[in-house]
């Protein structure tokens, strides 16, 4: 069980507000996406989930529970893997469940074995490619504890190929666990081939311009990338975004 | 393979060269052994003194080595409290700075009178000279530390504690490291001077009485033991850091 209220946040620096009265939530075992232009607050409003620092006013529900300004809550992984230079794949992955607890080496490896990165145990980060440490930084968010995910535009650095094989991987693992995930993109194809949900941010100050509900059933192959009712959902998007970028 | 070559074969050779034009310059030249001993002089010293001096090498080891584990042990403490204490390190920051403007030529006589002439006052001299670098460049690893790394820590919900001891400490450890190797060096000479303070034996003793009974061939014995000395200790910190420090060829593009 794990759902995520949002309930009114705002969020200014200083004079610049970047986060205007923002509410929506994530049901359990959802895939919802936030799609918004560079610079529009995504990364902010993770940061205010996680504790980071609190919203200027609105409050966050994790199951009920009031979350605001408290960290650990959620299960993270940040726009670049950050993965810690010293310690071994293995040890990487268990960070997130060792810093609240025990770590489960014995899942651990039956994960990153899953993830394809077998035989990689014992490698350090430096050795692996971008697309394999970002599936590490993927694999420790799924073995924390917290059952909730927000995971910050994680492919967005990859080139094309590996992208569309690491969503293809991300929702392979998904459907099997079936975790809520928030998901922060900018790129209208990733959210409508993972996602259940789109929210489309408006920019400066971000607020919630339209949610679109999407009808494609699962588990979804990359045939879905070419279908007509995917491009007819593309074309949608994409208006709002000129709006959103026009306004 | 090629390029190891001769990047150990290139630096003998300079040194074997320079050695044999000294060697040629002062048998052609006719200079006294007081003045400058020929290379081959200073071996000959060398191996026939050894059991007149190598109870000054070993005095000089066992005071480097003490001295540097002291030296390590106060930088690491004041490092870590600095950092763990941002206020306590505004106030004595520029205090730490300032106990190494003072030479330690001008505080060793100090020293002896406050200490008298025991093994006391040459910890101290040693312990000023190791604990300054191994701070410093600690305090600077914990500065640096990355600031992505700190924010994933910070979300998921690590304790100060945690952060300290699960990146903060690992972060700074080649930092810790490139202080070590300075303080290595610093330890040998820390040992040298305050031999020359007043001691019954050790290089800088040796050093000392040969030096007034221009015996300048056991000068240069005594330089080139003090050479060896720094080399042995920092090749032993390179082996270590080696070991210890995993994972960071390509650091910052990780
Ligand atoms: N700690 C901060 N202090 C001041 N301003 C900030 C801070 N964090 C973010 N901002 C500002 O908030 C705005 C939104 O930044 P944010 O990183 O959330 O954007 P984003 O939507 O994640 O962009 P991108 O897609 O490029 O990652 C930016 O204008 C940024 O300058
Ligand atoms: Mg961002």
């Amino acid at each position: 069980m794990s759902e995520l209220v949002v309930e009114q946040v705002t969020k200014s620096f200083g004079d610049e507000q970047v986060l205007a009265d923002v509410s929506f939530s994530v049901k359990h075992g959802e895939f919802v996406s936030l799609l918004g232009p560079s610079g529009s607050g995504k990364s902010t409003l993770f940061h205010l989930i996680g504790g980071m620092y609190r919203p200027d006013a609105g409050t966050f529900y994790l199951d009920g529970n009031d979350i605001t300004g408290e960290r650990g809550a959620i299960s993270y992984t940040p726009q670049s893997p950050a993965l810690f230079p010293w310690r071994t794949i293995l040890e990487n992955v268990v960070l997130g469940a060792e810093i609240q607890g025990k770590p489960d080496y014995k899942k651990a490896r039956a994960m990153l074995e899953k993830a394809g990165l077998a035989g990689y145990e014992d490698a350090y980060p430096h050795q692996l490619s971008g697309g394999m440490r970002q599936r590490v930084a993927f694999v420790r968010a799924l073995l924390s504890p917290q059952d909730f995910i927000c995971l910050d535009e994680p492919f967005s650095a990859l080139d094309e190929f590996t992208r569309l094989e690491m969503q293809k991987w991300l929702l392979n693992i998904w459907e099997e666990n079936r975790q809520s995930i928030l998901f922060v993109t900018h790129n209208i194809e990733e959210a409508l081939y993972l996602s259940d949900r789109v929210i489309v941010l408006s920019n400066k100050p971000a607020a919630i311009k339209k949610e679109f509900t999407l009808p494609f059933e699962r588990p979804r192959d990359q045939e879905l990338l070419l279908s007509e009712e995917f491009l007819q959902w593309k074309k949608a998007i994409y208006k709002e975004l000129q709006v959103v970028n026009h306004a | 393979m090629n390029k190891i070559a001769t990047k150990t074969v290139s630096p003998i050779l300079v040194i074997v060269a320079l050695l044999l034009i000294w060697e040629a310059s002062s048998r052609l030249l006719d200079v006294p052994a007081w003045l400058l001993p020929a290379p081959t002089v200073i071996v000959q010293e060398g191996v026939a003194g050894w059991v007149n001096y190598q109870h000054h090498l070993l005095s000089t080891i066992r005071l480097s080595l003490i001295g540097f584990a002291i030296g390590v042990t106060v930088g690491l403490v004041v490092a870590i409290s600095l950092h763990l204490l941002p206020t306590v390190k505004q106030a004595f920051y520029p205090l730490l700075i300032l106990s190494q403007n003072i030479p330690i030529i001008v505080l060793a006589p100090l020293l002896v009178i406050w200490f008298g002439f025991g093994v006391m006052p040459k910890l101290i001299v040693i312990t000023l000279v190791c604990f300054f670098p191994i701070a410093v460049s600690t305090l600077d690893g914990f500065r640096q530390t990355s600031y992505e790394l700190m924010h994933y820590m910070q979300m998921a919900g690590a304790s100060k504690r945690q952060i300290f001891t699960k990146l903060e400490l690992p972060h700074a450890l080649p930092s810790f490291f490139s202080g070590l190797k300075i303080a290595a060096t610093y330890s040998v000479m820390g040992a040298v001077i305050s031999e020359w303070l007043g001691a019954n034996q050790g290089i800088g003793v040796y050093m000392t009485l040969a030096q007034s009974s221009f015996r300048t061939d056991r000068v240069f014995v005594a330089i080139f033991f003090i050479m060896v000395l720094c080399m042995i200790f920092f090749g032993i910190i390179i082996a270590l850091e080696k070991l210890l420090i995993k994972g960071r060829v390509k650091e910052e593009k990780v």
